[in-house]
């Protein structure tokens, strides 16, 4: 039992890690998904076509890949740019789910009706205006379900930090197993993460609901 | 009575808002300066050596200066008291190959009520969205209150980029050696945004905003774009509200209205932004036959109090009842204008008959 105990706390000791690394990942990649996906739809067409490429590319390459390259790649190429092992964990999730989200909103901003465009147009709005109030209020309830899906994906995706030796939550179990030929700390890890994912599935939940008044 | 084809033409307001001599005055201006659409039916006036499209009325361009200076047009240039709240002339729209206009021209007094019928596809509602710049228009001129929220000028390139301005005698002077050479003056976006802010539109699928409750609706355009306080916004969305008889629902969302209230709703929103003229697009076309009629009690109510409207409808009777002119289109050119009493009991059109007989 003191066993269970001492192993669940070294191993919630690395949560902390994890839910630091998800959490900083989500506050910068959602506003600059928001932001990016305004810049897609804009009628500006070098922003647009840049935005294009930089999704496709970072959606069209393993997280993996771009963790090795934030970590190890860039610093050769361009010197300044070397992180630590963390900064360079959350920098690459950043820009990774930041691509996601990208794509996200711009479908919710593309979902919401030309009518409503044009019933702002009538009252007098401007572009700004007319996104600011009409569209992207709309748009955040429509991609509630998208991101509660991406932020479930976000929470597992984090154990790949793991290949940079980021004590967190696979780590230290994997330490654990590998002292104590145990397979108990990969149960203790499962447990961690489907309750952390149990409650974003709650927190999400009532967001979704609080939306719903209008519909 | 052929040169009846052309909207404007002949029928000034029937219930003679403007003042004893204005229909008449009104009338005889808007017919001369009206006719010259290249592809137009070629009435008498149109023969007598049109002015190049856009240059009709010599008064009304020259004063036509810098958009910012366009005021003085309206109201201080063209004396009569019913100087035309719309007027749109030679008014073209494609959408790529397919012309859905094909020269319209249209003119709309102050108080007038505007009914517009036609089979579908003719262009009706295009026309009116031309109107309010939903859509871009094609080709053609189109002013609302003397201002122009898009304007044919004469002139190639050797007009160029001066031609906008001081251009406006010179448009003139251009226009008679080479009347096809037109192009679309350049307005800014904004400044076609304010003086589009004369016009109210409503839809026939209301558009309305789902996140908002019936007063945020209302209210909403009166805090982002009149930039009213919080009370005062409220205070008018309320009385707006009262004025359709929804004041009971104003903290109600969208999706639990009915379909006649939303459309209630959907003036009143537009209401609140006091418009000179209001735009209808088939408001009644997406209601249940029961909702109908009290929809058509508040259009009814703002022809009471002499709202200039213009309405795209298939209620023959309602077009019939209230409205001073109706406008016949089919395929994207205006066939007859004229009194409901004329037009629906001896158009002079043989399709405008064989319509009626569908629709009655």
């Amino acid at each position: 039992m003191e066993y269970l105990i001492d192993t669940t706390t070294y191993i919630l000791q690395g949560a902390g890690v994890t839910v630091r690394l998800f959490v900083l990942t989500l506050v910068f990649s959602l506003p600059l998904g928001f932001l990016g996906a305004v810049g897609k739809v804009s009628r500006r067409k070098s922003l647009s076509v840049t935005l294009g490429l930089y999704t496709s590319v970072v959606r069209g390459t393993p997280l993996l890949l771009q963790l090795f390259f934030v970590y190890y790649g860039l610093p050769l190429l361009i010197p300044v740019l070397r992180f630590d092992r963390f900064t360079a964990a959350v920098v690459t999730f950043i820009i990774n789910y930041a691509a996601y989200f990208v794509e996200i909103f711009r479908g919710g901003i593309q979902s919401i009706e030309r009518g409503q465009y044009e019933a702002a147009k009538v009252l007098g709005m401007n572009y700004r205006q007319t996104m600011v109030r009409i569209v992207l209020p709309q748009t955040l309830k429509r991609v509630l379900p998208p991101v509660s899906n991406e932020a479930i994906t976000l929470v597992k995706d984090t154990a790949l930090v793991v290949v940079l030796g980021i004590g967190e939550i696979l780590r230290n179990s994997k330490e654990v197993v590998s002292r104590d030929f145990t397979i108990t700390p990969f149960v203790i890890a499962g447990v961690i993460y489907l309750t952390l994912n149990y409650g974003l599935v709650w927190v999400f939940g009532r967001l979704e609901r609080r939306y719903q008044v209008y519909e | 009575m052929s040169d009846q084809h052309v909207a404007g033409g002949g029928h000034g307001p029937a219930g003679g808002v403007g003042g004893a001599d204005a229909p008449g005055s009104y009338s005889a201006g808007g017919a001369g300066a009206g006719v010259p659409g290249p592809e137009g039916p070629a009435g008498p006036h149109g023969a007598t050596g049109a002015p190049a499209p856009g240059s009709g009325d010599p008064r009304g361009q020259a004063a036509a200066s810098e958009p910012a200076a366009a005021p003085a047009q309206g109201n201080g240039d063209t004396r009569s008291p019913a100087a035309p709240m719309i007027r749109a002339r030679n008014l073209h729209k494609s959408f790529g190959d397919l012309e859905v206009l094909k020269g319209v021209d249209l003119d709309v007094a102050p108080g007038e009520i505007v009914a517009i019928i036609g089979p579908s596809g003719s262009g009706k509602s295009t026309m009116l969205r031309c109107l309010i710049h939903l859509e871009e228009i094609t080709r053609g001129t189109v002013e609302i209150e003397g201002q122009a929220i898009a304007r044919e000028i004469a002139g190639g390139a050797e007009l160029g980029a001066g031609a906008r301005g001081r251009a406006g005698s010179r448009v003139v002077a251009h226009a008679a050696p080479a009347p096809t050479a037109t192009r679309q003056e350049h307005i800014p976006e904004a400044v076609i945004r304010r003086r589009c802010r004369k016009l109210g539109m409503v839809f026939q699928n209301f558009n309305l905003f789902p996140h908002k409750t019936a007063l945020g609706n209302v209210i909403e355009g009166l805090l982002v774009v009149a930039k009213l306080s919080k009370s005062e916004a409220i205070a008018r969305g309320e009385k707006m509200l009262a004025r359709v008889g929804l004041a009971d629902k104003r903290d109600v969302y969208p999706a639990y209205l009915s379909g006649g209230q939303k459309q209630r709703v959907a003036i009143a929103r537009m209401l609140a932004m006091e418009p000179d003229i209001m735009l209808f697009d088939e408001p009644t076309s997406a209601l249940d036959p029961e909702l109908v009629g009290e929809v058509l009690a508040v259009i009814k109510d703002l022809a009471r109090e002499q709202m200039t409207m213009v309405v795209v409808t298939h209620e023959m009777s309602f077009a019939r009842e209230l409205s001073d002119r109706v406008v016949f289109m089919d395929e994207g050119r205006i066939v007859e204008a004229a009194s409901p009493e004329k037009l629906f009991t001896n158009p002079d059109h043989p399709r405008i008959k064989a319509f009626l007989e569908k629709m009655l």
